[in-house]
């Protein structure tokens, strides 16, 4: 198999508007006999379903929640990069085109984050058209601060409730189609499995998650913007219900799954309370533009601190180790979130870590507080203030904030090429779901530009080059392909439904959870990743054999739903181990501790590892088959990542 | 560990849980008592451990909604001590930890009740009315491309800083389980007074307004009777403010109105 990117030919600058013209076009009267189908609307879905019963498409949407507005865009605080540059700062589509790449540690395409950054400036266009109230400055104009590392201010947000307000901005330019009966949703619906005719995809099967009905959709074209896969860290930021059941059973289907291990370890969370924990809470990374990091200087202090002889209040100004500022005087705290999730390990591994468990770290706004007052302290970060005090029962404004790194963000996905169609005919791949923008670490700010750009401003166009080329001819749901994978849905669920075994669902997804985090999250060897394989492998079995399963497929079933994805983590928990012992080199949020400099940061091994691994199933157990896509980069160049 | 009081003891209590199979079915409430909850616990994560030992028993798991578990989905609901999300003002139920419960407690665990919320499955909603209201006007008319420049329009701080906290409405339908009218009222004035307020939303208020309360009628929710239950007992503080400038926005809609 030839992995073929795609990418159209031309200066950088140039190539999108080049291929915007390049691509075949459906002609307007033409469009309502295509059906498509979109899994999944966050920013990604919902703007792609909108932005397709706009040109006339007809759209089915589904969603596993009970309404398109709870997608877990919902959650993301900080804001929304776009290179406007309102801020005569000097920030450019080249910048942050070049930052990205950068912040990616050059492990993504040159040309499709290039792209991204030449439609962010829409993004912002469209939704404040459709009424998103973003943060404003008292001249009326719109408000930017400065996010996750970048040294312009070119973020967007709306107090700390960014990803809210762009997903009901994308959620009520989809009612608007819903109403005009161009896109017709299915919430409470999951995707379990996709449809291939003659090699191209045509359709889903799906369960209604009320009712337990096994249904087939046919369509077109198929797009999967179903989000990340974090959740096979059992604990992590996202939603409880965000799971990779979607993409992955079309991994099974054969589209490849690009860079698997780049997962992203977000530096400021809650830290864990117990073992009855249930999901890790976010902390937005713009409280480091205020909030300085530190540890005490010396393991006793941090040892008597543990202990409870003394309190944070105790520790001197002296006795303190504010260990990114004294590490990285350029950044200071505002290093990206690898490097600073990497720093956080590094001082508690050392013995220095806060809290009973020792990992934590603070984060202090006193010196801020001073400076700029409680109140103006409290317009930034007042929900997110009140957040952490509703967990912990501790107030932020008096105590600094305890905090640790958590699995927030996947930046592997479905392989897709420019067009974001995955190498299956027919089927694409957005936002999270897909590979493609963020490389090895994605910057703060960027998730929402990159939803909102795939489903917006590149899959509108994309997707009617291949429509073109496509006959009107539908493929009934009576047809062999469907009922072979519809009768293929039925026997699994059955079979989970039938183990009657003795452990539940949650207790294997965390022991799938401990053996991810301790051998593939922040830091990982080979050895380790070799005996997470094994131990993977082990639970996965024992899994079919004694996972306890009750009820039936006809009724509202939520042991059987968590049942099918997390049977599908135990599959893709083993391909994230594979890539990252096949990736011998450092790079981003992949830390290999065997490459690393002397001041461990992450080595990158260029000469050898410049490419997307994209790993092709070949059956549950089997070794999967790499395919490398080379990344050309003519328009940066490598270097060592330094925020010194 | 967390909380500011390691030595919380961990508790028992007891729960008072509704449960009902399907939509059809009748429901009735069910005892369950728990030992050993700790008060770090967020409640979600109690209803966990419950669930852990029904599923163990081989018993039915307690349905109920929740996802983000961060307090900004919506999705989580619950009617706790006759509370919707419970007794802690301006929070979410996954946001409710047991710290504010006390050792031998009983708590009672209901749906929303409302005529146009029926019960999916024991704790879960249907609030699909809540969707339908959107689509019947909860947007301004822009297809994707072609808009003006973001800076185009200047908006006063105040102005945007008002629709902002119209527009954190999380769509949880706490509001209407408070209110004694099952009323939408506050609900569908967010979106109304967030798009009213805005330039972007006020080429079309007066559709907009006429036909979202249009809709929540035909959905079967309860007129608004001013208790501001519904205001009191919201998780993201929407306020009262809103109905008044839905019933403006309303009668000014109908008073020049073209379709009467």
């Amino acid at each position: 198999m030839i992995l073929d990117s795609r990418i159209p030919e031309g200066p950088l600058a140039e190539k999108w508007e080049k291929h915007k013209f390049d691509v075949k076009l459906v002609n307007p009267a033409n469009k309502r006999k295509y059906d498509i189908i979109v899994v999944g609307t966050g920013l990604a879905g919902a703007s792609a379903a909108a932005s397709f019963g706009e040109l006339g498409y007809n759209v089915k949407a589904f969603c596993f929640q009970d309404t398109p507005r709870r997608a877990h865009s919902i959650a993301a605080q900080g804001g929304i990069n776009a290179a406007k540059n309102y801020q005569n700062d000097g920030d450019s589509v080249f910048r942050l085109f070049y930052d990205t790449v950068k912040g990616g540690d050059y492990r993504a395409r040159e040309a499709n984050v290039y792209r991204l950054a030449q439609v962010s400036v829409d993004i912002i266009d469209q939704c404040v058209a459709q009424g998103v109230p973003f943060a404003r400055e008292y001249g009326g104009l719109l408000a930017n601060r400065s996010f996750g590392g970048a040294q312009v201010s070119r973020t967007f947000y709306a107090r700390g409730q960014t990803g809210q307000q762009l997903l009901l901005g994308a959620y009520s330019a989809l009612n608007r189609q819903i109403a005009y009966g161009k896109v017709k949703m299915y919430p409470r619906t999951e995707m379990l499995d996709l449809v291939l005719v003659d090699g191209k995809a045509r359709g889903i099967v799906v369960r209604n998650l009320i009712t337990g009905k096994i249904e087939s959709h046919s369509a077109h074209a198929v797009v999967l913007a179903t989000g990340g896969y974090g959740n096979v860290f059992f604990l992590s930021t996202n939603a409880m219900g965000s799971n990779a059941t979607a993409a992955w059973r079309a991994h099974k289907k054969g589209a490849l799954f690009a860079n698997p291990c780049f997962t992203q370890i977000h530096p400021t969370c809650i830290p864990v309370s117990g073992e009855y924990q249930s999901k890790l809470t976010l902390m937005s990374e713009s409280l480091r533009n205020d909030g300085r990091v530190w540890v005490p200087k010396t393991v006793e202090t941090a040892q008597r601190l543990r202990n409870g002889e003394i309190t944070v209040n105790d520790i001197a100004e002296q006795d303190r180790d504010y260990y990114l500022e004294r590490k990285y005087p350029a950044f200071g705290n505002l290093v990206p979130r690898d490097v600073a999730s990497r720093n956080a390990k590094l001082v508690c591994d050392e013995g220095r870590g806060v809290g009973a468990s020792g990992l934590a770290v603070y984060l202090d706004f006193a010196d801020a507080i001073k400076r700029d007052s409680q109140p103006a302290i409290a317009a930034k970060y007042g929900n997110l203030f009140e957040m952490y005090a509703k967990i912990t029962d501790e107030n932020p404004y008096e105590r600094p904030m305890r905090i640790y790194p958590a699995v927030h963000y996947t930046m592997g996905g479905l392989w897709v090429d420019y067009n974001l169609m995955t190498n299956v005919p027919g089927l694409y791949a957005a936002g999270e779901a897909n590979f493609s923008d963020h490389g090895a670490n994605r910057l703060g700010a960027s998730a929402l530009m990159q939803g909102l750009a795939d489903g917006y401003f590149v899959l509108p166009y994309t997707i009617g080059d291949y429509l073109a080329k496509t006959l009107y001819d539908k493929v009934p749901v009576d047809h062999p392909a469907f009922i072979e994978a519809e009768q293929a849905v039925i026997s699994k669920n059955n079979q989970l439904l039938s183990i009657n075994g003795t452990r539940t669902v949650d207790d294997f997804h965390k022991a799938l959870g401990l053996i991810m985090w301790e051998y593939c999250g922040m830091a990982r060897n080979a050895e380790g990743l070799q005996f997470a394989k094994q131990e993977i492998r082990k639970l996965r079995d024992e899994f079919w054999r004694d996972v306890k399963v009750v009820g039936v497929n006809e009724e509202l079933n939520i042991t059987l739903e968590k049942a099918n994805r997390v049977a599908d983590f135990l599959e893709l928990g083993e391909l994230m181990v594979e890539d990252a012992l096949n990736r011998n080199e450092s790079c981003g949020g992949h830390f290999r501790e065997e490459y690393q400099t002397p001041e461990n940061e992450a080595l990158r091994d260029d000469e050898n590892y410049t490419y997307v691994a994209a790993w092709e199933f070949t059956g549950v157990g089997n070794e999967p088959v790499l395919h490398k896509e080379e990344l050309k980069f003519e328009n940066v160049k490598l270097t060592q990542r330094s925020y010194k | 560990m967390a909380g500011s009081n390691p030595n919380a003891k961990p508790m028992d209590i007891t729960l008072k849980v509704w449960r009902q199979k399907d939509r059809n079915a009748i429901g009735q409430m069910v005892t369950y008592p728990l030992k050993g909850i700790s008060p770090d616990m967020s409640f979600l994560e109690m209803l966990d451990v419950l669930n852990e030992d029904l599923l163990l028993k081989g018993e039915d798991p307690v349905a109920f909604d929740h996802d983000c578990r961060e307090g900004i989905c919506g999705m989580c609901s619950l009617f706790i001590n006759g509370r919707p999300h419970g007794p802690e003002r301006g929070t979410t139920t996954c946001q409710l930890h047991m710290r504010h419960f006390k050792d031998g407690d009983t708590i009672t665990i209901e749906p929303w009740r409302a005529a146009a919320f029926p019960v999916h499955k024991d704790l879960v909603v249907d609030r699909s009315a809540f969707d339908r209201i959107q689509q019947a006007g909860g947007y301004v008319s822009v297809n994707t491309g072609g808009v003006p420049d973001a800076n185009a329009i200047p908006i006063p701080k105040s102005i945007a800083d008002k629709a902002f906290d119209a527009a954190t409405c999380i769509g949880c339908g706490a509001c209407v389980a408070a209110c004694k009218n099952a009323s939408a009222m506050l609900f569908v004035s967010a979106k109304v007074s967030q798009l009213a307020m805005l330039p972007q939303g006020k080429t079309e208020r007066k559709t907009r307004v006429e036909n979202m309360v249009a809709q929540m009628d035909i959905e079967g929710f309860g007129a608004c009777t001013n208790t501001g239950a519904c205001a009191a007992e919201c998780p993201v503080g929407i306020s009262l403010e809103n109905i008044n400038m839905l019933r403006s926005e309303f009668v000014y809609a109908k008073a020049t109105s073209e379709n009467v």
